[in-house]
């Protein structure tokens, strides 16, 4: 079993208190690089992201040399950082993980099952790597009930199962 | 469950996102060839066993993946504070308890 078979379905799960769906594949792009990020910022066409946590344009900073970058043209972004004279490294890392989008109004409750983080202090339109109950995930937070995790694929399975369970558990609550 | 202070995420954050990496400012010798069996012994294996303040070295691992400094009392388990790696050590009589 593994993540491209487990998930045949793009909806997990979808209850009253939260649903649990796959989002659609996209490009993710790995970037690390130090010093004056001046000349990377023009050839990717917009300033990165400085603080950890930060997030400009699907790209968010994970660490204080490393962000992430989630697009849908991964090549044309290669291409124009190819020719950069600042040595970095810009790696497609597209194959490694998938996401699930965790939406509803118990979504921030859900993630308490696995995440020990004050998940009400983070912060909308920001992104950061945490853990899922002993998984390295990278959580968004797009709106205040809309969340985003970022799963290696060998863990989706499990992380994928813990949701569901949590989901219907919140449902029965409220039932 | 400890709560940590990242220096470079700037936020206090829960155990379980950091690694313990042993204790902190063990400095390799810069000319190796020149250190006897017994400075090689004392630089690989012989480490403090402090009963209170006590420097040592910790990983986001699940976070911003940086290794950075931090000062625990080894009795109380409190952080008196981190700071990033390559910085001097902090003067403990500066430190207060409960602080970071």
């Amino acid at each position: 079993m593994n993540a491209l078979t487990s998930f045949p379905t793009e909806t997990l799960v979808s209850n009253a208190a939260v649903s649990v769906t796959k989002v659609p594949h996209r490009a993710r792009l790995s970037l690390r690089a130090r010093g004056d990020l001046g000349p990377l910022e023009r050839a990717l066409g917009y300033s990165l992201p400085r603080k950890i946590g930060g997030v400009t344009l699907g790209t968010a900073c994970l660490g204080p040399d490393e962000w992430i970058i989630m697009t849908d043209d991964a090549a044309a972004i290669m291409a124009a950082c190819a020719s950069v004279d600042l040595p970095h490294s810009l790696v497609d890392v597209s194959g490694r993980e998938i996401s699930f989008e965790i939406e509803g109004d118990r979504a921030g409750e859900l993630l308490t099952l696995g995440c020990p983080r004050d998940i009400d202090a983070i912060a909308d339109g920001t992104a950061r790597r945490t853990v899922f109950d002993g998984v390295t995930v990278t959580l968004w937070r797009d709106t205040s009930e809309r969340f985003r995790i970022d799963v290696w694929n060998s863990f989706a399975p499990h992380v994928a199962h813990l949701l569901e369970i949590g989901a219907r558990e919140l449902a029965a609550e409220m039932a | 469950m400890l709560l940590i202070h990242c220096p470079h995420c700037e936020e206090t954050l829960p155990e379980a996102e950091f690694a313990y990496a042993g204790q902190a400012h063990i400095v390799r010798p810069a000319d190796p060839m020149s250190q006897t069996d017994e400075q090689w012994e004392e630089f690989l294996f012989i480490r403090e066993n402090a009963k209170g303040a006590h420097y040592e070295r910790w990983r986001h691992l699940h976070g911003c993946g940086r290794f950075f400094n931090a000062v625990r009392d080894t009795v109380s388990d409190r952080f008196l504070t981190t700071y990033p790696s390559g910085t001097p050590r902090p003067d403990l009589s500066t430190l207060t308890e409960g602080k970071a």
